[in-house]
């Protein structure tokens, strides 16, 4: 024991976790982005009639839903670039997080598409709309709504996931507060504040995706 | 096909640190599953039927822990720790970090289930005499665990893939020793494609043993 807990350093860093968290932030939203869409393709692909569309879309599922997350990261930068696929810490690490949540999101999607009545699609057929104005105007809207919350998990433990940037030194949260560590050792403060901001900032992140729920619900 | 040769006797010859990285990922996922369940079931407990004081300070823990990436609890137990002069060598302040997150969900996955089970099951028991140990051990546990217990398996797998963020502090699991043997012989894309198969063997096949467990413990209507 005899730890005294002195802030000062961490504060006099702040500035540097804060700058980190807003890295977090964006590659957090750019990863569920771009998650969405492949999400929403595969879901299609995994409730789609054609057999070879859905093998290879649970195929994708299955692989990247049974790997480790650090895995896939360390294999994105460090062995892509023997096939000649080279890319940037910051884009190999959002294409990275994209394709992992983008399996996530596929079975999300596909439980919103199946709990859409079907009547609603032969009610579209019926006023004469194509079955790609069915899926943007009816389906795909209807579909979004029911599953927000899990969207919305989806994209806080996205923002956890961020952390793992740290592994291929891209400068988020993490990543400057091991920096502040490793110069300071104040370490029980470091990883305090640090955890303290994830904490902090889940909670915002909740608090809004379910005031975004509550506009978006019909009254019942 | 030289290639190929060429990575087979690469493997070969690194067959030993990764049979030895293999069983530690296996011996820390075993490890946090156990500690992180007898955890979480006091969690679980707490937060079903704690007094309000107990079930605030467990909820703060959970909330806390769940609003933590795992790499960060696994950076701080280990930083943490050894300052404030509890000595805990990397893989017991990772198996501690791994069990912390795995008794959240656990808790979390318990509360869930009990709370499901209609409160007239209990009002019954009560009627008929049953103490509160009682209801718990033979009305309530048996239905919770049957609705666990697909859950609880998948955990398992959650947890092997965790497993790998230990290798940041230095635990020889598979996914260190595999970027070792990338550090001698440069075959990057051969060595991370031959331990991602390695994880997805292990986690494909746990998850297949939590749907056949699920398959057994549902009843049919």
């Amino acid at each position: 024991m005899g730890y005294t807990l002195n802030f000062a350093v961490v504060w006099r860093n702040f500035d540097q976790l804060l700058a980190g968290l807003l890295l977090s932030l964006e590659l957090a939203f750019v990863a569920i982005l771009i998650g969405a869409a492949i999400g929403l393709i595969t879901a299609f692909g995994l409730t789609s009639r054609h057999v070879w569309l859905q093998r290879v879309s649970m195929l994708y599922v299955t692989i990247i839903r049974n790997l480790p997350i650090l895995v896939l990261i360390l294999f994105a930068y460090f062995a892509l670039p023997q096939l000649g696929i080279r890319l940037g810490k910051i884009e190999s690490f959002v294409a990275t997080l994209a394709i992992y949540s983008g399996a996530y999101l596929a079975e999300v999607f596909r439980a919103g598409l199946l709990s859409i009545p079907q009547g609603l699609k032969e009610a579209g057929l019926a006023i004469g709309l194509k079955p790609m104005q069915i899926r943007t105007s009816i389906i795909i809207p209807l579909m979004l709504r029911n599953v927000l919350p899990s969207l919305s998990s989806t994209l806080i433990s996205l923002f956890k996931d961020t952390s793992l940037a740290a592994a291929i030194a891209v400068p988020e949260l993490t990543f400057e507060a091991r920096k502040i560590n490793v110069e300071s050792f104040r370490v029980v403060e470091t990883w305090l504040v640090a955890s303290a901001l994830y904490v902090f900032t889940c909670t915002i992140l909740a608090a809004i995706m379910r005031q975004i729920e509550r506009r978006l619900t019909i009254g019942r | 096909m030289n290639d190929l040769l060429l990575f087979f006797n690469e493997i070969w010859i690194a067959r030993i640190p990764l049979l030895k990285g293999l069983g530690m990922t296996i011996s820390i996922s075993a490890l946090a599953i156990i500690a992180g369940s007898i955890l979480g079931i006091f969690v679980g407990l707490s937060l079903t039927y704690g007094n309000r004081l107990l079930r605030f300070f467990v909820r703060a823990y959970t909330d806390f822990v769940r609003g933590t990436p795992v790499l960060v609890l696994v950076l701080a137990s280990f930083y943490i720790l050894s300052t404030i002069g509890v000595d805990l060598s990397p893989f017991e302040a990772g198996v501690l970090a791994l069990s912390v997150f795995c008794s959240s969900h656990i808790g979390e996955i318990l509360r869930g289930a009990l709370q499901a089970i209609p409160p007239g099951q209990t009002e019954a028991a009560k009627a008929i005499g049953l103490s509160f140990r009682q209801t718990f051990t033979s009305v309530l546990w048996p239905q919770a665990l049957r609705q666990m217990l697909p859950t609880w398996v998948n955990t398992a797998a959650e947890m092997v893939k965790a497993s790998t963020l230990l290798s940041v502090i230095g635990v020889a699991e598979l996914l260190l020793r595999s970027q070792e043997i990338i550090s001698r012989n440069f075959m990057s894309l051969q060595f991370y494609f031959f331990a991602g198969l390695l994880y997805f063997v292990i986690n494909f096949s746990i998850e297949q043993l939590g749907k056949y467990v699920e398959r057994k413990t549902t009843i049919p209507s």
